[in-house]
């Protein structure tokens, strides 16, 4: 493992096995009667979030507060950022205030790597979303419930058809989830309208579609992606019932789908856009699952990184 | 395995013996089955725990729940390596509260992780009693720990190591001694 974890391609086959093994491991804790291991006891872990987000945040403090860590919350709004404060600044703060981790979101693609790479703070740094670049922990959870569904929760992910369908472009999970998900031998298949897929997405180790139909009816699993509005400053589709239509994920096309196929989301979800109501409440849905799993895969994250000294070759802290 | 500095100390007919005459002694003392609960300590522990509680149900005719612990976040040396793979925890479904626990551990060494056993288990429960039974004790205590059942007292210095195979997963029963480079302190495999 290396000391940070900023995008999914840095994991190798073997880094993202262990923390698939460890986090299954993990996942055992939560029905234990007393919830918390006391391994990362003394070590600090800061949520600096310059983006708005409820479940990353919640997810990464549950999974540090499990492992006994102490968890200082920074968001950007009401703090000194929104006087002007440069992200150097804000981490030199955090550097004297001792952070062993910093789990960062923030608005700019390589945001976390500036701060992993520029030598003003000691900690690991873990990307918890950056821009429309990645969001490697949310990779790891998509993989850790495909792995649970449709390969018994062991070894890789080889042969299974994942298709990844939406607004690719402002998507840091769809990349994440891509680099993630060739390493672990999946094939994957990127389905959305040619607006909203990135320049250079030819070259990611995936098939393309533009018709949502064609893949579905041999797919393992099918992943929603959040039409996002909030990136959106171009006009991307005609009109949201022409995009629902054509990219949304309704009955019709669940049916499409193989009997054990799954539907996932990373949330949070626009009901009636990419996905309708009845799909997202369907059975097949492995949504809520995702957000219980994405607590495991963190608690492994911040194990992996914090609970012993860094292996040869990494710099080291002390 | 075969340089001049290893000797054999127990053979698989002999760990055969020791595990039968430990669980006779579990039982003697325990007065029956009927409250206990073996667990094995990750990793060479938990084969061993499986071959007593079979043995003690074949002397006592009553099933004997059986469960494997890992103790990896508990470990007071974390800090120390980097961090480590997990192996699974498994409790026996009616869980432990209240019952008679037997830890069962390849070789008892520094007492660290004993010590770290104990504390998993108080949060996984509270038993009655907890007792503990080693294959090897080879001495060199750290912590005021002992162990209730003992398969062989080995006496050693710093500057051996024990090795403990078993067949479940190391395809034979051997338990050898070799002498070898001090380890730093803190323990090493067998601790």
């Amino acid at each position: 493992m290396n000391k940070h974890l900023l995008s999914a391609g840095d994991l190798s086959h073997e880094d993202a096995l262990l923390i698939l093994d460890t986090a299954a491991q993990l996942a055992r804790v939560a029905d234990r009667p007393v919830k918390k291991l006391p391994t990362l006891r003394g070590r600090t872990v800061v949520n600096l979030f310059f983006e708005d987000s409820t479940r990353t945040r919640i997810s990464f403090e549950a999974a540090a507060k499990r492992l006994s860590a102490d968890v200082i919350n920074f968001s950007a709004k009401g703090s000194s950022v929104s006087k002007g404060e440069s992200l150097k600044d804000t981490a030199l703060t955090l550097e004297a205030m001792g952070a062993d981790a910093v789990v960062v979101r923030h608005g700019s693609s390589g945001a976390p790597h500036r701060l992993a790479s520029a030598g003003w703070i000691n900690a690991s740094v873990v990307n918890a979303g950056d821009g429309t670049h990645e969001h490697p922990t949310q990779a790891l959870l998509d993989a850790f419930t495909l792995r649970e569904k449709l390969a018994n929760g062991q070894g890789d992910l080889a042969g299974k058809n994942v298709t990844i369908v939406g607004d690719v472009l402002h998507s840091r999970v769809a990349r994440s989830n891509v680099l993630l998900l060739d390493t672990l031998n999946a094939n994957v298949t990127l389905v959305a309208p040619p607006t909203l897929l990135p320049v250079g997405v030819q070259d990611w180790p995936c098939s393309i579609s533009y018709d949502l139909d064609a893949p579905l009816g041999d797919c393992d699993a099918v992943m929603m992606l959040r039409v996002q509005g909030e990136r959106m400053n171009d006009s991307y589709f005609p009109t949201a019932r022409e995009y629902s239509r054509r990219y949304g994920l309704d009955t019709r096309r669940m049916s499409l789908l193989p009997e054990h196929s799954i539907i996932m989301h990373p949330g949070p979800m626009n009901r009636g856009m990419e996905i309708t109501a009845d799909v997202a409440d369907s059975k097949r849905s492995v949504i809520v699952e995702q957000v219980a799993n994405g607590v495991s895969v963190r608690m492994a994250v911040l194990y992996l990184l914090l609970g012993g000294i860094p292996e040869e070759g990494g710099a080291t802290n002390e | 395995m075969s340089s001049g500095r290893t000797r054999t100390v127990l053979e698989a007919s002999d760990i055969d013996r020791v595990l039968t005459r430990i669980s006779h002694e579990i039982t003697e003392r325990a007065k029956g089955a009927s409250d206990l609960v073996v667990l094995g300590i990750q990793t060479r522990g938990v084969p061993l725990a499986q071959r007593i509680a079979r043995r003690i149900e074949e002397f006592e005719g009553q099933h004997v729940p059986v469960g494997a612990l890992d103790i990896t976040m508990y470990r007071d040396d974390l800090r120390l390596r980097p961090a480590r793979p997990l192996e699974s925890t498994q409790l026996p479904d009616m869980g432990i509260d209240g019952r008679t626990v037997v830890l069962v551990d390849d070789v008892l060494f520094s007492g660290r992780t004993v010590r770290a056993a104990l504390d998993a288990l108080g949060e996984l429960g509270r038993p009655r009693i907890v007792r503990l039974a080693v294959l090897v004790d080879r001495g060199h205590r750290q912590l005021p720990i002992r162990a209730d059942y003992v398969g062989k007292n080995l006496p050693t210095s710093m500057e051996e190591s024990v090795r403990v195979r078993v067949r479940e997963i190391d395809g034979e029963d051997l338990v050898t001694l070799t002498k070898s480079p001090p380890k730093p302190v803190g323990g090493g495999d067998a601790a």
